[in-house]
């Protein structure tokens, strides 16, 4: 009561009033801190995914190109045809007499000095505990062993259906894994933390073991183990990934090469093999289907079922029965007019309930990918006028090939070549999936859910289709299917639910980016088949990390990538800057240089919001574009001896070189000549519209071959890139 | 003149944002339909871009929402540290953030505590926390 009382009333009211408003200061702060946040993990998302989807396009161009070498190319002589033979070796699925000599293993010697695992078949239950095991003390499993194992896997396999059936009435519960890639950590993870495999405790795993991950061999190992002794309970489905083709690119078939120098070779043989032999999906109790991609609107179960999956090499490329009449009847012709008979790009559809055309005019933005990736393919021509062009320049540049990497134009007998399709059709055909058979087991390897209804073609990776919730709806009820599980595509949470939970996607690799970049996740079905997710991140480290930390670390791993990538297209990128520069004063805005850099890569990403960690210094709120560009160089390389803008050309296309590497070196010795690197970098460029002129990839090739022996050893090549990576990621690592 | 330079200034800071905003927007539309959802699990509302340019754009051209400055953000941690100790205890912390003001939830509490929270006092010494809140964001 009084004057004191309202005056210390008044005080108390003043002071909580401004701590009420500190705190919402303080609040509102961190908010906006952590929406910052938030925002940096989706862009550096968006970088990683764009770029992966990236390189899958690139991956589909360079098959595009070699199939059509091989569809078009008529060899004159005998040296050109065993080149190209060389080139494609693995194009027929290996039969049933060559699979005998992968019995002699059996002659292969294990030394006494040798420490590892000694297998002896049948396998018992310890041999596959002591493997796994093993493996996590970083033991490695002898060739013979691994051949055996491959033997005993693929004699398994041969038994399986296409489609899976299994039931929980025999085990208790049933685990589903998505994509390892290698990453062996994470299998031995779900192991511990899931426990082995037994006949209670039934595993199925969804494909894409290898590649990318260091540890594919022993994956597989491991996987295939089980399989054998647990065949009722243990289950695996093919994945894309499970095709040397892809290997090639993705570091499986380097990893085995690397591992076993002697038997690698023969390894992978086998290999290709018995993944076409993975049954390509699982069905639990007939209500839950387990596949690798996804499926479309055409997917027929009953259809995938009956055919033959071993005739499905690989899922890259395919030469198809029908394929093979139209191009007896029409190799020759000069313009094709009809697609039919033009080897039309892969996965452009045949059969889809679609708008007019798959590839959209330029205007118009291409569909995005899940969550946060926007890769609009690169502007597409008409399929018509491509393969016009680049016949015509592939043309032009074999006459060159020919008389500059002095194939001698041999004045023997001109043998009539046989062609494939003339020797006997009918034999080769058989051997040979049809059109359809190969497109259904596309799309269940390589589609992807999108919100949208409908289903379109999946131009971003370049096979499959994006499927909407109706497609779903109605396969499950054409089926009685309650849900669909499926993997694919890496998640930040190690899983995803869509379409109204009728679609699970489920991802096992985790950190698959970066360390600290994702969760990895199974899912475990209880009783109804109601899925549990369990999720993880086999790295302690990332467990002490706060958000704050994990993000700046992936992000600088994300920027990294993205620097690398502007370096490789500064050429273009100068062009593109001029346009905006017609003043010439060397500068240019902001504005103008995210527009110019997505006009050229093409990658979809938010440029501006990068741009703090892309351009550090402008010059009036201007950006001195040709220093930034050379500063760019700077960081990505040291090596002194070649050119920068042959480096450049390099850096663009490295994948796509190792690859070329791959396929050429078809005996896996590590070595390919001066010439062979020549003639194919020159076809490559002219399909890809590389402008490099002739004494270019002499140099180019002449300065790869550091030890002046004639020929380029492919680690060799490599060393240069790896020098370049060790250097950055030395810079980087004292930061952590 | 000076009217016209000024509108054009205006405008071409209005395009300028209009260009920034969609980039955002479109980080967090993963559909490409415009839309972004406001609840991620079980999107029970969405923001429609046609709705979201001209707030936005509003809120940038007033500068509603340029960065605390510092200083102002350590007279509120001040404000609640009445005694000017340097510090503020876990329990302290606590309270103001989850009873007070815009209320943290519970997640969002664990989260500023992994990070601010110095182990061995279990109190938050603000002045070093801003300054590392700070550095990081560049």
């Amino acid at each position: 009561m009084g004057s004191g009382t309202s005056t210390q009333h008044h005080f108390a009211f003043q002071n909580a009033e401004k701590a009420f408003k500190a705190a919402v200061l303080i609040q509102r702060w961190y908010r906006r801190y952590m929406a910052r946040l938030e925002m940096r993990r989706h862009c550096t998302w968006s970088i990683f995914q764009s770029i992966e989807y990236a390189g899958q396009q690139d991956q589909v161009k360079l098959h595009n190109f070699f199939s059509y070498l091989v569809d078009h190319f008529t060899p004159n002589n005998h040296n050109e045809r065993d080149f190209l033979n060389r080139m494609f070796t693995e194009e027929r699925s290996p039969q049933d007499s060559e699979m005998e000599n992968c019995r002699d293993y059996e002659s292969i010697e294990v030394p006494d000095s040798y420490t590892g695992p000694r297998l002896s078949f049948p396998l018992l239950p310890d041999h596959a505990t002591a493997l796994v095991e093993a493996f996590r003390v970083k033991q490695r499993l002898h060739a013979r062993y691994v051949l055996n194992l491959l033997y005993e896997a693929r004699k398994h396999l041969v038994q399986l259906p296409n489609i899976n059936r299994v039931s929980t009435c025999y085990s208790e519960e049933i685990t589903v894994c998505g994509d390892l890639h290698g990453q062996l950590d994470d299998l031995i993870f779900i192991f511990y933390k899931n426990g082995l495999p037994s006949p209670e405790r039934a595993y199925v795993f969804n494909g894409d073991f290898v590649d990318r991950g260091k540890d594919s061999v022993e994956i597989l190992m491991v996987l295939f183990a089980f399989m054998l002794v647990y065949p009722k309970e243990f289950h695996l489905n093919r994945g894309n990934h499970e095709d040397h083709m892809v290997n090639l690119r993705y570091g499986f078939t380097k990893e085995v090469m690397h591992k076993y120098k002697t038997h690698g070779k023969k390894i992978l043989k086998l290999l290709q093999d018995v993944f076409c032999w993975l049954p390509l999906a699982t069905l639990v109790d007939e209500k839950v289907l387990i596949l690798h991609g996804g499926v479309s609107d055409m997917t027929d179960l009953e259809f995938l079922a009956k055919l033959d999956r071993h005739k499905i090499v690989s899922t890259m490329r395919c030469k198809t029965r029908k394929e093979h009449k139209k191009q007896a009847e029409e190799k020759g012709k000069a313009n094709q007019t009809s697609s039919a008979g033009t080897p039309s790009p892969w996965f452009l559809p045949q059969s889809h309930s679609l708008p007019t055309s798959p590839l959209r005019p330029s205007t118009q933005k291409a569909h995005r990918a899940g969550r946060s990736s926007s890769v609009p393919c690169g502007v597409p021509l008409d399929p018509k006028e491509l393969s016009h062009r680049v016949r015509h320049s592939v043309d032009l540049e074999l006459e060159r090939c020919r008389q500059q990497a002095g194939f001698p134009v041999i004045k023997e007998k001109e043998e009539p070549l046989p062609s494939a399709s003339e020797a006997d059709p009918e034999a080769e055909g058989r051997r040979e999936p049809t059109q359809e058979e190969w497109r259904q087991v596309v799309d269940i390897l390589w589609s992807d859910p999108m919100a949208q209804e409908g289903c379109k073609a999946n131009t971003i990776r370049g096979g499959g289709c994006y499927f909407g919730p109706n497609v779903t709806e109605r396969l499950l009820q054409k089926y009685n299917l309650q849900f669909l599980i499926r993997s694919h595509e890496c998640k930040p949470e190690g899983y995803e639910f869509c379409h109204s939970r009728k679609v699970l996607t489920i991802f096992s690799a985790s950190n698959y980016y970066e360390v600290g970049s994702n969760r990895g996740a199974y899912v475990k079905l209880g009783p109804a088949l109601t899925p549990h997710i369990v999720q993880f991140q086999a790295n302690k480290a990332t467990h002490t990390l706060t958000m704050r930390q994990r993000i700046s670390r992936v992000g600088e791993s994300a920027l990294r990538a993205l620097r690398e990538k502007l370096f490789a297209h500064s050429s273009d990128l100068l062009v593109e800057f001029k346009k905006h520069d017609k003043d010439k004063t060397g500068l240019i805005t902001l504005s103008d240089w995210a527009a110019a850099v997505e006009s050229v890569l093409h990658l979809g990403l938010p440029w501006r919001m990068l741009r703090p960690q892309l351009v550090s210094s402008l010059t009036d709120n201007k950006l001195e574009y040709k220093s930034w560009l050379k500063n760019l160089a700077k960081e990505q390389f040291s090596h002194e001896n070649i050119q920068s803008s042959l480096l450049e050309a390099l850096y663009r296309n490295r994948s796509n070189l190792e690859t070329i590497f791959r396929i050429i070196d078809s005996d896996h010795s590590g070595f390919i000549s001066l010439d062979e690197f020549r003639q194919t970098w020159k076809l490559f460029s002219s399909h890809m519209n590389i402008d490099v002129t002739d004494d270019c990839i002499c140099d180019l090739a002449r300065s790869i071959d550091f030890n002046k022996d004639g020929h380029i050893d492919i680690n060799e090549f490599l060393e240069a890139f790896r020098l370049v990576e060790q250097s950055c990621s030395k810079g980087y690592a004292s930061d952590c | 003149m000076a009217d016209d330079r000024d509108r054009e200034g205006t405008e071409i800071a209005v395009a300028e944002f209009h260009k920034k905003i969609k980039e955002a927007f479109e980080v967090f539309d993963h559909e490409s339909n415009n839309t972004v959802d406001v609840e991620e699990e079980e999107p029970t509302g969405y923001i429609r871009f046609e709705k979201f340019l001209p707030v936005m754009t509003e809120v940038l051209l007033e500068r509603r929402y340029r960065p605390i400055p510092e200083d102002i953000l350590h007279r509120a941690f001040e404000v609640l540290d009445p005694a000017k100790r340097g510090f503020l205890s876990k329990e302290e912390l606590i309270k103001y953030m989850t009873e007070v003001g815009e209320r943290f939830s519970q997640e969002e509490m664990e989260e500023m505590l992994s990070a601010a929270i110095d182990p061995e006092s279990n109190s938050i010494h603000y002045k070093d926390y801003i300054t590392m809140m700070v550095v990081d964001e560049n």
